[in-house]
């Protein structure tokens, strides 16, 4: 839970500030104009591998799965010496035992959603139990998912004691706080909705499940970033940003980078804090990463899948 | 969280800084020179002809980012300009005007055309001779003079149904005058509208960027418009002179400082030459405590450090309210911190050069008045190409209205910020200047932004943006910001006399 010094600085999160969608979307689209070649553009390539959290969440996920990811994780691409591993394997709760083993002392996190992920449909103690669950069987993070209709009802308190409960729930676990941001309509929202994130201790906010569409933009990322700065300005305390889903290109990976780049800078720059939420993200960067070092494309039957 | 990282994480959050010298940073990114013909020596475009001036003297351009010659252009006498203009008459008189209108607006369709396929060419050069970053000539500047030309061939031939009931027509020879700040653009904002309106064209673009207007008249040369229609000659102060005060122009349209206005204006005073003149500014931009601030700080970073600040309506002085002053100054500053400044051609540029050492000069002496004046000067750290004319991202903040910093237009990349509480007070500050030509509103509220628009004594009113240009909608000022409309149904008026 909060405590008492952080509630005292605890803002009315319905006078959240108000962002313009048409300015955000512009300031989105400058960030596509840079031009990364060169040395720049394989030094972004290497960071976007290493900010990947490498996701399977699916109902038929078995352990055979997630071993073969886990893999992946370690050895993205072995015919590239000095390549680095991803940052963190994504994975539902009852596989986090299982991806934990395979990983080993990798150094490879295993990030376990929870709270009844996607929707979020299930009581407080449902949601905290699932939060314990994954954590005991060892997950480093926590994935958790907002109650996007208490939020909409303007049940704003709901939400930051769910977060909040669901963070005391995650003990030493980082936890990542998706808004489910095709959910929530206006960037209004979504600025308010990490508020109450950070607020209520979120260690990293996130924009999507990937079950819904929209999942991650660049606007809605930039509102989120912004929020970060802002909070980071009034407490000096930094948060981790995770956009999900939709990013599958490396070149649209590093116009994420460039947007981190120039509104948070250096610190963030890292898989500390900020991730990318995706599962074919991957083989495209380590096709570019190829490409860098050969100057020709390889066929994609030279990158595995798992 | 382990207690340590938490330790890590959290700092005193007056001390906690963003930093913008990352170890990821962008490797140059520069548009190739080759890609453009810039020849040694340039003649002056007369009667479709290019023609050596009267004395044979030709004068040196540079590039302001690295102060080399790109190429030498002749100097137009008294004697050239009266050579131009009777080009310019005769093409009118047997040509021009008999021309059916649906045919002058093929040839301006041509030019439109010709320009967005040689769009990388004059991107740049514009670049090269004007010193700005080349994302700004290529995606702003040369597909908006694309759209002006497009958009005025679409009026030559429906002028009856712009002024209906009445008759429009051309007034002879315009001669037009165009400053250094945006070359080819405003050559496509002055000589579109005159020449689908019917009538003839002496142009005369600014002595240090007159490249682009010189590649446009290679492209005129190579549309096959009648010799004489459009005539582009090269020269300074003298050569401006000579157009203005030919007995044989109908018209004079002059963007530049307001201090040349009002010669202009003097000169012609008993003559029955109409004018337009878009003069100088000093924007007001106003934030609202309500206002999308980062969105708002964005507008203001465009508003002020678009083109290096090189623009008329730029929104040089900051009007925010006191309840968000901090903040916004805070954002300003970091954003300042992660403007790319440096070479115009490398992709990645955010501010280029100053576009000539005499107005790196007049910013220099701007930033000692600001300085003397008790204003904190602020200014982003990155460093800066040893050639060449440079100045960093400047804001000043603790301005006073009294200060000449906000009140007079510095043409440079300096931003002025004060503070205001009330909305009659900003109205009464953000009026309170001799300039009038575009202001911008930020807030979230749009009663607001009406009641702003309405009492606000600007020619353009920004809200929620700006900086944003069409071809559709008219520009130009109050007060010593200038008279006369460019752009939209209103930019036809100033070419023609309507009948009844």
């Amino acid at each position: 839970m909060a405590n008492a010094a952080s509630l005292n600085l605890l803002p009315d999160f319905s006078l959240s500030p108000r962002i313009d969608q048409v300015g955000a979307e512009e300031r989105a689209s400058r960030f596509t104009k840079r031009s990364i070649k060169k040395e720049s553009k394989m030094n972004g390539l290497k960071l976007v591998l290493n900010m990947i959290d490498l996701t399977t969440l699916e109902g038929k996920d078995t352990d055979g799965k997630v071993k073969q990811l886990c893999y992946k994780a370690m050895h993205p691409h072995d015919a590239v010496p000095d390549l680095p591993t991803v940052a963190a394997i994504c994975v539902y709760p009852s596989m986090v035992k299982v991806a934990k083993k395979a990983l080993g002392d990798s150094g490879i996190k295993v990030a376990s959603v929870a709270t009844a992920f996607p929707s979020g449909q299930a009581p407080r103690d449902v949601k905290i139990r699932d939060t314990k669950y994954a954590v005991n069987e060892g997950a480093d993070e926590v994935d958790m998912v907002i109650s996007r209709g208490k939020f909409h009802a303007g049940e704003y308190n709901f939400v930051f004691d769910e977060i909040a409960a669901v963070k005391e729930a995650c003990g030493d676990a980082r936890l990542k706080v998706i808004l489910e941001t095709g959910e929530l309509g206006t960037f209004d929202k979504v600025r308010r909705a990490s508020d109450i994130a950070m607020y209520a201790g979120a260690d990293f906010i996130k924009t999507s499940t990937g079950k819904i569409q929209p999942a991650a933009t660049m606007p809605v990322t930039l509102v989120m970033l912004e929020a970060i700065r802002d909070f980071y300005y009034k407490t000096g305390k930094m948060i981790g940003m995770k956009p999900a889903g939709g990013i599958s290109k490396s070149k649209l990976a590093l116009h994420y980078l460039v947007m981190v780049k120039e509104t948070l800078g250096e610190d963030w720059l890292n898989n500390e804090w900020f991730r990318f939420g995706a599962s074919s993200l991957a083989n495209d960067v380590l096709m570019q990463i190829v490409k860098e070092k050969t100057g020709v494309y390889q066929s994609a039957n030279y990158f595995s899948v798992d | 969280m382990p207690a340590t990282k938490q330790k890590k994480a959290v700092r005193k959050s007056n001390i906690v800084k963003l930093k913008f010298d990352t170890s990821w940073a962008y490797d140059p990114a520069p548009e190739s020179k080759s890609a453009a013909t810039i020849k040694e020596r340039y003649d002056l475009f007369i009667d479709g002809k290019w023609q050596p001036s009267s004395n044979k003297k030709y004068f040196a351009t540079i590039n302001p980012a690295t102060e080399g010659k790109l190429s030498e252009v002749a100097e137009a006498t008294e004697a050239d300009v009266d050579k131009a203009v009777k080009a310019a008459r005769h093409a009118y008189e047997s040509v021009w005007k008999k021309m059916p209108a649906k045919e002058r607006g093929k040839y301006i369709f041509r030019i439109a055309r010709m320009i967005q396929e040689k769009a990388r060419e004059l991107a740049i050069i514009e670049s090269l001779d004007g010193g700005k970053p080349i994302r700004e000539s290529r995606d702003f500047d040369v597909p908006t003079a694309a759209n002006h030309f497009f958009y005025y061939a679409g009026w030559a031939d429906k002028l009856e149904y712009a002024f209906p009931n009445r008759t429009a027509e051309p007034l002879g020879v315009a001669g037009q005058i165009i400053p250094w700040n945006f070359p080819l653009l405003m050559a496509a904002w002055k000589i579109a509208p005159a020449i689908a309106t019917g009538n003839t064209v002496v142009l005369k673009p600014a002595e240090t960027t007159p490249l682009t207007a010189l590649k446009l008249a290679e492209i005129i040369e190579e549309s096959d418009l009648p010799p004489g229609v459009v005539n582009i000659i090269t020269g300074a102060g003298a050569t401006g002179a000579a157009i203005v005060n030919h007995p044989d122009i109908n018209k004079i349209a002059f963007t530049g400082s307001t201090d040349v206005g009002k010669i202009i204006q003097r000169a012609i005073a008993g003559t029955d030459k109409k004018a337009t003149l878009e003069l100088g500014g000093k924007a007001a931009n106003i934030i609202f405590e309500d206002a999308p601030l980062d969105q708002a700080v964005e507008g203001v970073i465009i508003g002020i450090y678009f083109n290096q600040g090189h623009v008329c309506c730029a929104g040089s002085r900051l009007y925010v309210q006191e309840s968000v002053a901090k903040q916004v100054i805070r954002k300003l500053k970091d954003r300042i911190e992660s403007l790319i400044v440096g070479d115009p051609m490398d992709k990645n540029t955010d501010i280029g050069a100053i576009n000539s050492k005499q107005q790196l000069e007049t910013i220099h002496k701007y930033l000692k008045i600001g300085k003397q004046e008790g204003a904190e000067m602020y200014q982003s750290s990155c460093l800066l190409p040893g050639k060449g004319f440079w100045c960093r991202p400047t804001l000043f903040t603790n301005v006073a209205q009294s200060n000449r910093i906000a009140q007079e237009e510095i043409f440079g990349p300096v931003l002025s910020v004060l503070t205001f509480r009330t909305d009659d007070e900003v109205i009464e500050k953000a009026n309170n200047s001799p300039y009038g030509l575009s202001a911008g509103v930020w807030t979230d509220k749009g009663s607001k932004i009406f009641n702003m628009t309405k009492r606000m004594r600007a020619g353009v009113v920004w809200a929620n943006t700006f900086n944003k240009f069409d071809p559709t909608s008219p520009f130009g000022g109050y007060k010593e910001s200038g008279f006369g409309r460019e752009g939209g149904l209103h930019g036809l008026l100033p070419y023609l006399a309507l009948k009844a």
